[in-house]
């Protein structure tokens, strides 16, 4: 019977010790089946991936190209990469002759990561920079100014805006938000400012309410004295509230920055799903969770593979985030 | 001049928190007219391909809870070890790891489970789906789990060692019980916030316009549909999205009040 008691206790603490390893096997296996699908991607660019701009560009063998046309070429890679620079070196009709002279077993197709990763930083801070300073207001509100009842009714408000389904912030964000928004600034309705703007809708409620909640770790007594030796509820804030609580609201706004790095649908709907780097805000680009949800269904090998890539980018740069909001800032008790 | 620059303060705090509180019934508002407009009982009887809703609502609501079924046991359990076996860092780890994939993005967890689940198996499935779902799921049931069990005090956990039990019954009899609630309305929140989601089943369920409860095929997802139906052209086709939107919504604001609402009860 004692022997019977102590085999189920064994069991019982071994399978909550496996559940628990779970998530350890888990973050691990995604980092290895990113970087194995991305591998091809990764020997055929390398870290270059990073800073090409042509996505699904053909480009010609390098053996083939020395004889035609002997321009420069990196030679550790099988294939020829145009810079920029090269591009303006060779006039138009050169191009076409070239497409035209190669025939397809010498061409490449090059895929280059640079545009999506731009994307996807200038989207999360537009958002970050519209999102900010009323996020800020919403918590002071709620912890500071609004009496009890009403903060509670705001903050579950708040909150409930952080339950809708990111697809329904994309359509309303598209049909609704966008055309508003061209009103003031012009431009295309699909652009990097609209999907960053409507990305900052999203994070608004995620930042206010992580910041009501530093703000609330301020004790009392701290708040008491400055209001008894005549501070007003601004002097307040400014001078106890926000020196107090500072680690705990910038671990909140770095947490909301790697939250909004891996958005897709709502960016999807509104960023104009465009391999092109943005000459301005209101025209359309693309961002990493974008071009994988626009293009995987239809890719296979290389391009398949440098999704992959952009993939383990975009984890490897949410995790290191998360991870450094989660240790330097916000360290638990 | 102290008192002005303290009003003006203020003032920006409500004009901000009315902001956000104008973008939530903006949203609400033009989900409710569009939605309403092309909304229709028949919707409920019909699937897609006859331009009803029916089969992806079912859809929908299977992967999420066989996502539950496969997560929450896994979640509890590992939240368990946190808070009553592990001691020092192995069990920090897993709770930092845990609170990290809860912001981790859910494309990439589509992408890693195409690369593991549907690549092997050979095509897209209402399988792949829900364990992409359970990832979600996961770390949120652990971190719920770890967070109100460790509300429960200390003398509960040593009343019942004293009396004789064994720790798991301790766990499950007492510790469970006393955190029950806790537990569940996390557990809730957590399945409203999963079954709207739709990145990690793009290329994982896909969708499908029929009533297929075929596990191992593509499996008929809300999420999936309206994100499709948005983008074509026929303004049919858009007003069946709205009305999936508004559906949709309600549903996961109705979990989200209704858990609050068990919650506060409780309190």
């Amino acid at each position: 019977m004692i022997l019977n008691r102590l085999n189920i206790e064994k069991n019982f603490q071994n399978i909550s010790l496996i559940s628990a390893s779970l998530v350890f096997v888990l973050i691990f296996s995604i980092f290895i089946t990113l970087f194995v699908s991305a591998a091809p991607a990764i020997n055929e660019f390398g870290l270059d991936f990073i800073i090409d701009s042509d996505w699904n560009k053909r480009a010609i063998a390098t053996d083939n190209l020395h004889k035609e046309k002997g321009i420069f070429s990196k030679n550790h890679l099988e294939v020829q990469r145009y810079s920029i620079k090269d591009i303006n070196d060779i006039n138009a009709d050169n191009d076409k002759d070239m497409m035209i002279d190669v025939d397809e077993t010498n061409t490449k197709t090059i895929y280059g990561g640079l545009v999506p990763i731009v994307g996807t930083i200038l989207t999360t801070l537009i958002a970050l920079i519209f999102s900010l300073p009323i996020a800020m207001g919403i918590a002071v509100f709620l912890a500071e100014i609004a009496p009890k009842h009403i903060s509670n009714i705001v903050g579950v408000a708040i909150e409930l805006l952080a339950a809708i389904p990111s697809i329904i912030f994309g359509m309303w964000g598209l049909y609704y938000f966008a055309p508003m928004i061209t009103k003031f600034f012009g431009g295309y309705q699909v652009s990097l400012l609209t999907a960053g703007l409507v990305l900052g809708v999203m994070i608004l409620p995620f930042i206010a309410s992580l910041t009501r909640d530093s703000m609330k770790t301020t004790p009392n007594v701290l708040k008491e004295s400055a209001y008894a030796l005549g501070a007003t509820k601004f002097e307040v804030i400014k001078d106890i509230i926000f020196p107090y609580s500072r680690v705990g609201i910038i671990g909140s706004i770095i947490l909301a920055l790697g939250r909004a790095l891996g958005e897709t649908m709502a960016v999807a709907f509104l960023i104009g799903s465009v391999f092109v780097l943005p000459s301005a805000l209101t025209k359309p680009t693309i961002s990493i969770p974008v071009a994988m949800a626009n293009n995987f269904g239809g890719a296979s090998g290389l391009g398949e593979s440098s999704l992959f890539y952009l993939t383990l980018i975009l984890f490897a740069i949410s995790f290191s985030i998360i991870s450094f909001a989660k240790f330097f800032f916000l360290k638990r008790a | 001049m102290r008192l002005l620059i303290n009003k003006i303060f203020l003032l920006l705090s409500i004009t901000s928190s009315i902001i956000g509180l104008s973008f939530l019934a903006w949203i609400l508002i033009t989900l409710f007219i569009k939605g309403f407009s092309s909304f229709h009982l028949s919707l409920f009887m019909n699937d897609l391909i006859d331009g009803g809703l029916r089969n992806l609502l079912i859809g929908q609501i299977i992967l999420a809870s066989l996502a539950s079924l496969i997560g929450i046991p896994i979640g509890i359990t590992a939240g368990i070890y946190i808070q009553e076996y592990g001691r020092g860092k192995y069990s920090h780890l897993i709770r930092d790891l845990s609170d990290i994939m809860m912001s981790a993005p859910s494309i990439v967890i589509g992408a890693f489970v195409y690369a593991i689940v549907v690549v092997p198996s050979g095509g897209t499935s209402g399988f792949a789906g829900a364990i992409a779902l359970a990832i979600m799921l996961t770390p949120v049931v652990i971190i719920t789990t770890d967070n109100m069990l460790s509300l429960i005090p200390k003398e509960l956990r040593e009343a019942g060692i004293a009396i004789g039990a064994s720790k798991y019954k301790v766990i499950l009899h007492i510790v469970m019980r006393s955190a029950k609630v806790g537990i569940m309305t996390g557990i809730l929140l957590a399945f409203a916030r999963i079954v709207g989601e739709t990145a990690p089943l793009l290329f994982t369920s896909e969708t499908s316009n029929y009533l297929s409860l075929n596990l191992s095929d593509s499996f008929p997802s809300l999420t999936v549909s309206i994100y499709e139906l948005a983008n074509e052209p026929e303004a049919s086709s858009r007003d069946l999205a709205w009305a999936a939107s508004l559906i949709l919504t309600l549903l996961v604001l109705f979990i989200n009040l209704s858990s609050r609402y068990i919650l506060r009860n409780k309190k």
